[in-house]
């Protein structure tokens, strides 16, 4: 590619011209490729060795969050915002249990319509952005609640939508929260960076992988393996997600999506990471994000729910929760 | 500034017609569309030259769709020299960061800039040569990448075209209708809809199950006065002729199997996805005659 050994992805502002060395980097200002870039007076002062402004708004604001989970996939339409869903579903369950969800899927928030909120708008308060309630103890904050209407597009290149992410963590007013889920957009870029990037003092407790069993959204799966082994966030585990299709007229079970190479059963022997669980592919589970009603409570029998309901578990059990 | 001559535009004087897929929610089948498309595109006659770009550049899928995630591009004094993926007749190129990895398993964590300068790079310093069609696959969203290929792109926006997919959920046709609006913003025509995943039959029973719910696309298609191009089910055969071409569970990688130049041409002309897939580009092809 020609490039030079590539700097630590984590110190390129998100405005850097293409062949930044990074802020923390002895070349930062001074490098060929500063000149021109907006950054270079700042980068040549040295306050860029210096952390963020916002970084001790979001920590103080994030203090009162106990769990930050991050739902993670590499490929697009495995499952992340359903998977989302049931998880915080699951934890709100339990009356005394406070719940938040963070959208950051910017470009294509699905976050309100699974959870039946879409309608609804974020308000305004003394204390922060109030984010929306689908119940008494589970608030959700999605760029969704903040457009005009459903058919907008969003536009934007990096650093709005990390100037929005930051602004969700730091400007939200989410209270104490037990559990705090974040829903990712697919890849490996801006929104994942920034969100790393913004809770490095919090913490993050972990993140969750979500794959299907075809060697393609597999792929991007070990990418994002190498993406959090990079950045240091520790793994929970992979759930396999449209593993097995059930017909509901002859029962008989049959692959939609071969697993052509093992699927995440052999991805995790490979990796070391723990095979949380495999949800078979059920009509009804897409049908409830749809509606916007919680599949878990609609169709308690389903072997899907069965299987939700003990990757959760076994969620709480790794995280110590149990 | 948008007639004015550049690296891109020269690169690209002699490419056509060139199709973006689009789709703005993730796992709807962009890639393999756009794999399907250019298949079909390059079946369309004995001579039609072909060339995909994926510009997903975090995920990227085709190389390993096309069964060439084991190749690798060159260096030519003229630029970098795409990999075909039907070998010697060299009708069919392909251009992807997949390529540009030592491992397969390597994240590419960049942030826009980074992304900006090799969607660049694709448009102007690949050896594109000849090409009737250019397909170059999008990742999810209305971003970086697809803002970055606009401006780029801005000197040969008149042989500029879309194709939208969606599957038949209501989260996805969502995302469609926003991919929708941006085409609109930026003015770019959409040669029409695809349905993608529309029903599963299921092997034991032939019973059709809706599993990702049916009929949305084409109800949208109507509302939005676009073209329906078709529907396409979920096909297993053609998950696993993609996905590396080997039947049930072969579990390793491309075993030899270099007795035909194209062998991935015959197998997936063998899916039933191919004979609805050459409806669509009929479809695609009268749109673009008409332009």
């Amino acid at each position: 590619m020609g490039d030079a050994p590539s700097p630590d992805p984590k110190s390129i502002p998100s405005n850097a011209p293409e062949h930044c060395p990074g802020t923390e980097s002895e070349l930062a200002g001074k490098s060929d490729a500063c000149a021109g870039c907006d950054n270079k007076d700042v980068c040549a002062s040295g306050a860029t060795k210096l952390p963020d402004p916002a970084l001790p708004l979001i920590k103080e604001r994030m203090s009162s969050v106990k769990r930050k989970i991050l739902i993670l996939s590499g490929k697009g339409g495995v499952g992340k915002s359903t998977f989302t869903a049931q998880l915080g579903w699951a934890f709100a369950a339990d009356d005394d249990t406070q719940t938040g969800i963070m959208d950051l899927d910017i470009c294509g928030p699905s976050i309100p319509t699974i959870l039946g909120i879409a309608s609804e708008q974020v308000h305004s308060s003394a204390s922060g952005w109030s984010p929306v309630y689908v119940q008494d103890n589970m608030a959700v904050m999605s760029v969704g609640f903040m457009l005009p209407t459903a058919k907008d597009a969003i536009m934007w290149r990096g650093p709005k939508k990390n100037g929005l992410i930051s602004q969700f963590l730091k400007d939200v007013d989410w209270g104490a929260l037990d559990y705090l889920l974040v829903d990712t957009p697919p890849g490996t870029s801006d929104e994942h960076l920034s969100i790393v990037q913004y809770l490095k003092e919090s913490g993050i407790d972990g993140a969750v992988l979500i794959t299907t069993p075809q060697e393609v959204a597999l792929q991007d799966v070990r990418r994002e393996i190498d993406f959090c082994r990079k950045v240091g966030i520790r793994i929970i585990g992979l759930v396999e997600n449209m593993s097995g299709f059930v017909c509901p007229s002859c029962k008989g079970e049959s692959q939609i999506f071969r697993p052509t190479t093992g699927g995440a059963k052999r991805l995790a022997e490979e990796t070391g990471i723990e095979l949380l669980g495999a949800v078979p592919l059920d009509p009804r589970i897409g049908m409830s994000a749809d509606y916007g009603v919680s599949f878990l409570d609609e169709y308690p029998d389903s072997p899907a729910t069965t299987a939700y309901l003990d990757i959760i578990d076994r969620i709480k059990d790794i995280l110590g929760d149990n | 500034m948008a007639l004015q001559e550049t690296a891109v535009t020269r690169r690209l004087q002699n490419v056509k017609n060139i199709v973006l897929v689009l789709a703005g929610k993730g796992g709807v089948g962009k890639s393999s569309v756009s794999t399907q498309l250019a298949l079909n595109l390059y079946n369309s006659s004995p001579s039609a030259k072909v060339g995909i770009l994926d510009v997903d550049l975090t995920g990227p899928s085709i190389p390993r769709m096309l069964g060439v995630d084991d190749k690798g591009v060159h260096q030519s004094s003229d630029g970098w020299v795409p990999v075909y993926a039907d070998g010697p007749s060299a009708r069919l190129a392909l251009m992807s960061v997949g390529f540009l990895l030592k491992n397969k398993g390597d994240s590419v964590v960049w942030r826009g800039p980074k992304k900006n300068g090799m969607i660049r790079q694709f448009l102007s310093d690949v050896r594109w040569g000849e090409l009737d069609y250019l397909v170059i696959d999008t990742p999810p969203g209305t971003s970086d990448e697809h803002l970055s290929l606009m401006e780029h792109l801005a000197g040969v926006h008149g042989r500029l075209s879309a194709v939208i997919v969606t599957t038949p959920q209501a989260v996805a046709l969502m995302d469609a209708m926003k991919c929708l609006s941006f085409t609109r913003a930026v003015n770019l025509p959409v040669l029409g809809l695809i349905e993608n995943m529309s029903g599963y039959v299921c092997p034991c029973c032939g019973e059709i199950s809706n599993v990702f719910s049916t009929g949305g696309g084409a109800e949208m298609a109507r509302k939005e006065e676009l073209r329906f191009l078709g529907t396409l089910p979920v096909d297993t055969e053609l998950v696993s002729v993609l996905d590396g071409g080997h039947e049930p569970s072969g579990g390793t990688e491309q075993a030899e199997e270099k007795n035909a130049a194209f062998p991935l041409l015959d197998r997936y002309s063998k899916t039933s996805s191919a004979r609805l897939f050459t409806e669509i580009v009929k479809g695609v092809l009268e749109v673009l005659e008409e332009k």
